[in-house]
């Protein structure tokens, strides 16, 4: 087995360094400590938005620097995003449905 | 049009080993990527579901009466670290460091280990707690979702461990770093859909 490791720059090609994912770890890391404190602390008005964005957020970071979404081809994105816009659009069809007809 | 032939033509998947399309786009990586947009309208379909029937408790126990956040922020905790820990492994699998490789793996599938097991013990102490499968339609839709979603977090248990297997015999067949990458995306995702459960089920009360 090969254990030679190649230089950081190989691994940039693909993405982020070592040091870079760690990072993003750590901000999602913080963002679920935020989301966590909605529980015990009243955020008020905010409350509902505030979780959501955090939400959008930790899977955006996710998608576009784990998944290397943001690095490659545009395509990906595409196939991605569409099944992820039909998803919504299935919860959307069923809420209405049942506000209307339930 | 929403893809121009630049962005096909300037595709970078040249990995040793690897099958090209006529795109120019790795094969598997373009079925994995469709495969994943299938998967989320699979879950689209539970989360809504739940979404519709959580406020249906009927006789039995309401979610805030049985969910407890600080047990399963710490489970999201760890499902989240396992992704930092797959990335690191597909980024040494692009680096030809096997053994990195293979520990990163191994890490990774420990972390989606102690998840299962934590929503084992959820699910043991949820039924104690007088909250069947068929108990109301919040039960019922509860735990299809997060069984899915534990279903394919075990799933992903069994693909790390296999890949690990492989890698260590040398018989993965193609590009080694590809299939990493595949099966990273795939835990990848499973991550993404626990983020969207985590706040839209745990989080956010009916």
């Amino acid at each position: 087995m090969n254990t030679t490791a190649a230089p950081e720059s190989h691994a940039t090609e693909h993405g982020l360094s070592t040091a870079g994912y760690v990072r993003i770890a750590l901000i999602l890391a913080a963002i679920t400590g935020l989301e966590v404190s909605t529980y015990y602390v009243d955020f008020g008005r905010l409350f509902l938005p505030a979780l959501l964005i955090m939400m959008v957020i930790k899977f955006v970071m996710v998608v576009s620097y784990f998944m290397h979404l943001k690095f490659d081809n545009k395509v990906f994105s595409w196939l991605f995003y569409t099944g992820l816009i039909l998803a919504v659009g299935v919860y959307c069809a069923a809420l209405a449905t049942f506000k209307f007809f339930g | 049009m929403w893809f121009t032939l630049d962005n096909l033509a300037t595709a970078h998947d040249t990995h040793e080993g690897a099958a090209h399309s006529s795109t120019g786009l790795s094969n598997v990586k373009l079925g994995m990527w469709l495969f994943l947009g299938t998967e989320c309208l699979l879950f689209g379909g539970l989360i809504s579901t739940y979404m519709l029937y959580r406020g249906r408790v009927g006789t039995g126990p309401r979610p805030s009466q049985v969910f407890d956040i600080p047990f399963t922020s710490v489970s999201s905790f760890v499902l989240l670290m396992s992704s930092l820990t797959m990335v690191l492994a597909v980024s040494a699998a692009h680096k030809r460091d096997d053994r990195s490789t293979n520990l990163w793996l191994v890490i990774t599938a420990l972390l989606g280990a102690t998840f299962v097991g934590g929503q084992v013990y959820e699910f043991t102490a949820f039924y104690n707690e007088g909250m069947g499968f068929s108990t109301s339609l919040f039960s019922s839709s509860f735990f299809v979702l997060t069984g899915f979603h534990g279903v394919h977090v075990t799933v992903g248990i069994i693909m790390l461990l296999a890949l690990r297997g492989m890698l260590k015999n040398n018989k993965v067949p193609g590009s080694r770093a590809e299939t990493v990458e595949m099966i990273g995306l795939y835990w990848h995702f499973v991550d993404i859909v626990w983020i969207i459960i985590f706040t839209l089920i745990y989080l956010i009360p009916a």
